[in-house]
């Protein structure tokens, strides 16, 4: 060491060259390197937070009016020579009178308040008020009345929803100038809309149906809801979490308890790890094939759905309990196997328990992230148009056609009514909500159980 | 008996089982369960077990194979040249099994008796019109032929299922009398009980082996079946894509994969410096508490489901792009398009890299920063000539494996990316991706006989092929050098 040439190094005796205090320019140099060096880190940070909260914000913005919903509050009088010309009250001759009788009725009950209350503008027909109902209204109308012919000669207050062009404009969605260009609504309406707000025969309340109502066609944006949605995604969650869990927990306990190390495990160990990063779109395929075209099972049907995401989760939950399993010290399995009890009973009396939060956690988190899976049921046809409710599991339900959240939130994306977006928005608003509540359950459940050893 | 009733049975003989099989060994014990080889309980599961299993292993295996033969019974009833193909076949035995469905209903509902159903002939008058009555709808009138073979199918039915009760319940008796028989004191029922949950658990662990072979084998029958319909040399060389179903499609791989690949590449130029420098800030710059608040918010973004990515690309990237970039500079008029598409998968994979990219970076060990530190290197120099080296392995791996991710993702293009399919170098025009076309060709009513339908097969098996390959390579370099420093 003593032998070393200092004839390469800049001369450390020379004074005021090379100073604590002040800084050379190669040195000033490195240290602007760092500085932009932080600098790209904090900027990297900020441009995916930034990123995160402006889409957080664009649907939420977009997404929170869906829950609110314009109506139009009437007085309608259920005239009996209108809605039962043949006078017998029988459901038979109730139901010949068709949701278009029960529209005339609702227009005129609207024109006939904005006569009563004198209030008109120039340029809007009585044809253009009755536009302002939501045409859906009408069939709940008649739904009401059938299921109650007493109603009839009565006046009733209902609310009807407003067309979704009405409810546009009270939302900021259409102005005067959009309207101008617009087939479906005139700027006299919405002049029309203005005066009917101040009689408070307009408004807007929170609405329920979005929640409960089915999808609805295209012309009727304003009825469009998710209540099948919903319970197609809850039936294939339970679905899926009474299928992946058992088969997950067995899987786990065999390949890190008792399988033996040979080929064939190294085969299962190298596929999990394999099918954990498959597409997608690929399980889609494999659903398609399997289950619709060759076991027949019908299209659109949660149990197919379920059996698909089930399989496409299955690997991340093995791996998820694979590491809980582990995680269990091998001084608790050498107690038990010490006391006499055998492998299986260590496993299941005392390894079992311990990973259990672990298992939890990571289970809701793999049903959580099969919640918001879209592309597989795609292919499996969740993405037709479904009127009905299914029936409850007991009658079959698991079997009957049904959508999931984020397919209608594609199905709806994918309609050309802007307000179908707001729709889209409002089902996301749903769905993160769920997957909240399941992300906040497993962290929960993590602090609460979580142990070191 | 119907399944349902074959089913509670079953398990009403299980729990007799169980409930018998344990009496009878603590009574060979007189009561003292110590002279006993298991716990009391081990032998009630094995009276349980040997009642319950072998039966439903029967059963099983009966309701999968019945339909097999009813099947290649009935279609002898059919002249050989109307049942060569499988469509025509799959409609035929639709024809029948709806036919049978209807008389069992008309059965049902009191319309017709048993023997009138088996007897009814088409001379007698049309049996689309009385089944109508009772509220069966059939689309078109039945051919004797139909007829016969639903009756046919309902006679073998019927004995199938008489004979289905018949056997399972023997099985499931014969299972029950056995596990009696065998229980005494010295009886070894827990090492019994063990061996049928080991093969439960073996079970369990085969259904990912079979999940692939399943995946392997429904695109690879599919493919062929393409193949057969389409030359091959077309699909992997050609270099246009317009199918139509009226047939004469051209169905050529190149803009689809030229789609997904451009697009992989612009959402990779996002991902992975973003999340690299990211996973370098976290893991070498920030304090505890900065970690402890950015890292979950980081990983927030993982955990949106990509619809919400989607509609985000659709709503608002795609417009903002068309209108400030796209728009000014003249280089197209559309809001979907390759950058919209390419960014938005890069923020989803921001998270991916950066965790980790950030697990590797802090698997390189202390002492190696502590001896750049003290050679006078500062931070970045140290990140960069050091640690970054000494990670390289597993990061290559982490951007791999977030490519082959980018390439098989599928909302964010279809609602982002655009459907026309052209070889074009434009970011902003509209092209598509494989993904995007094995949806739009799957979606809505298809008949799996027509190359347009089949070409999602072999779409499917190319990006299979393609992410299975880029997962095994990125998972070679990270197992190659995996824990060089140690």
């Amino acid at each position: 060491m003593t032998d070393a040439t200092v004839s390469g190094l800049p001369d450390a005796r020379s004074p005021g060259k090379s100073s604590l205090l002040t800084q050379d320019p190669l040195m000033k140099r490195r240290n602007a390197a760092e500085a932009r060096f932080k600098y790209f880190g904090i900027a990297a940070i900020s441009v995916s937070l930034i990123m995160l909260g402006v889409m957080l914000w664009t649907i939420f913005s977009d997404g929170v009016s869906a829950f609110r919903q314009a109506s139009v509050e009437l007085s309608v009088t259920l005239d009996p020579e209108r809605l039962d010309p043949e006078g017998d009250r029988s459901v038979e001759s109730l139901s010949k009178v068709t949701t278009i009788g029960y529209g005339n009725l609702l227009s005129s009950a609207l024109n006939d308040y904005m006569t009563e209350r004198n209030i008109s503008v120039e340029g809007v027909t009585t044809r253009q008020v009755g536009e302002f109902i939501s045409r859906d209204a009408p069939a709940r109308l008649r739904n009401m009345v059938l299921a109650d012919p007493d109603l009839l000669g009565q006046t009733i207050r209902f609310s009807a929803f407003a067309s979704g062009r009405i409810d546009g404009y009270i939302k900021g969605r259409v102005t005067m100038e959009s309207a101008a260009l617009d087939s479906n609504i005139t700027p006299e309406q919405l002049q029309l809309a203005d005066r009917l707000i101040e009689a408070g025969v307009l408004k807007t309340t929170f609405n329920w149906r979005f929640l409960t109502n089915p999808d609805a066609s295209d012309q009727r944006p304003e009825s469009a809801g998710l209540g099948i949605a919903i319970i197609g995604s809850l039936y294939m969650m339970f679905l899926v979490a009474i299928m992946v869990l058992p088969i997950g927990v067995a899987a786990s306990i065999y390949l890190e308890e008792f399988a033996p190390k040979n080929r064939w495990t190294d085969v299962i160990e190298v596929n999990i790890s394999n099918l954990a990063a498959v597409p997608s779109i690929v399980y889609g395929i494999l659903g398609l094939a399997i289950f619709i075209n060759f076991a027949k099972l019908p299209a659109s049907a949660p149990i197919v759905g379920a059996l698909v995401l089930t399989l496409m989760t299955l690997p991340t939950i093995i791996i998820a309990t694979r590491a809980s399993l582990r995680a269990v010290p091998p001084s608790i399995r050498d107690a038990a196997l010490g006391v006499g009890a055998s492998k299986m009973q260590t496993v299941f009396h005392h390894v079992l328990p311990l990973a259990a939060p672990g298992i939890l956690t990571g289970t809701i988190l793999g049903l959580a992230s099969a919640l918001g899976e879209t592309a597989p049921l795609l292919l499996i046809g969740m993405v037709a148009f479904v009127a009905n409710y299914p029936a409850s599991p007991l009658d079959g339900g698991f079997f009957d056609p049904a959508t999931a959240l984020p397919v209608q939130v594609y199905s709806w994306a994918s309609r050309a009514d802007p307000a179908f977006i707001e729709r889209s928005s409002g089902a996301i608003i749903v769905l993160l909500a769920f997957l909240l509540v399941m992300n906040v359950i497993a962290i929960v459940l993590r602090r609460r159980f979580e142990r070191r050893w | 008996m119907t399944v349902a009733l074959i089913l509670t049975v079953i398990l009403v003989l299980a729990i007799a089982g169980y409930v018998v099989a344990r009496q009878r060994a603590v009574a060979s014990a007189q009561g003292n369960i110590r002279v006993l080889h298991s716990l009391p309980n081990y032998y009630g599961w094995y009276g349980a077990i040997m009642a319950g299993l072998p039966a439903l292993l029967v059963l099983a295996i009966w309701l999968i194979v019945q339909p097999m033969v009813i099947e290649r019974q009935v279609v002898g009833f059919f002249p050989s040249d109307r049942v060569e193909s499988d469509a025509a076949r799959t409609l035929i035995m639709a024809d029948v099994r709806r036919v049978a469905a209807g008389l069992d209903v008309a059965v049902e509902r009191g319309a017709l008796s048993a023997d009138q159903a088996r007897d009814i002939r088409t001379e007698f008058g049309s049996v689309r019109d009385r089944l109508a009555t009772v509220g069966v709808a059939l689309g078109s009138e039945v051919t004797p032929q139909v007829l016969q073979a639903a009756q046919r199918s309902r006679e073998l039915s019927a004995t199938g299922a008489l004979w289905r009760t018949v056997l399972t319940l023997a099985v499931a008796l014969a299972g029950f009398a056995y596990a009696i028989k065998v229980t005494n004191r010295d009886f070894r029922a827990r090492n019994q009980v063990e061996r049928v949950m080991l093969a439960l658990l073996m079970l369990a662990s085969t259904i990912a082996i079979l999940t692939t072979i399943g995946i392997v084998m429904s695109m690879l029958t599919e493919s062929m079946r393409f193949f057969s319909m389409y030359p091959w040399q077309d699909f992997f060389f050609s270099l246009t894509w317009s199918p139509s179903f009226q047939g004469n499609s051209a169905l050529g791989l190149a803009p689809l994969l030229w789609g997904t690949i451009y697009i992989s590449f612009v959402s990779m130029l996002v991902a992975v410096p973003i999340g690299l420098f990211t996973a370098i800030y976290l893991a070498e710059y920030a304090g505890s508490r900065v970690r402890a608040v950015v890292k979950p918010l980081i990983e927030v973004i993982a955990g949106i489901p990509t619809v919400v990515f989607g509609l985000f690309a659709l709503v608002t990237v795609g417009p903002f792009l068309r209108d400030w970039l796209a728009q000014p500079l003249g280089l197209g008029t559309s809001g979907s398009s390759v950058m919209t598409a390419g960014i938005v998968i890069g923020i989803l994979n921001i998270p991916f890299i950066s965790s980790l990219a950030d697990d590797i970076i802090n698997a390189v060990p202390q002492s190696m920063r502590d001896g750049s530190y003290g050679l006078g290197a500062t931070k970045s120099e140290t990140v960069r000539q050091v640690i970054l080296p000494a990670a390289l392995p597993g990061i290559v791996g982490a951007v791999l494996l977030a490519a082959s991710r980018a390439i098989g993702e599928t909302m964010i293009v279809v609602m982002g990316a655009g459907a026309a399919a052209r070889l074009s170098l434009n970011p902003f025009e509209a092209m598509t991706t494989i993904t995007v076309k094995i949806v739009s060709q799957l979606t809505g009513d298809t008949e799996f006989n027509s190359p347009e339908t089949l070409v999602a097969f072999a779409l499917g098996m190319t990006l299979f092929v393609i992410t299975l390959g880029l997962n095994i390579f990125a998972l070679i370099i990270v197992r190659k050098y995996r824990e060089q420093y140690e």
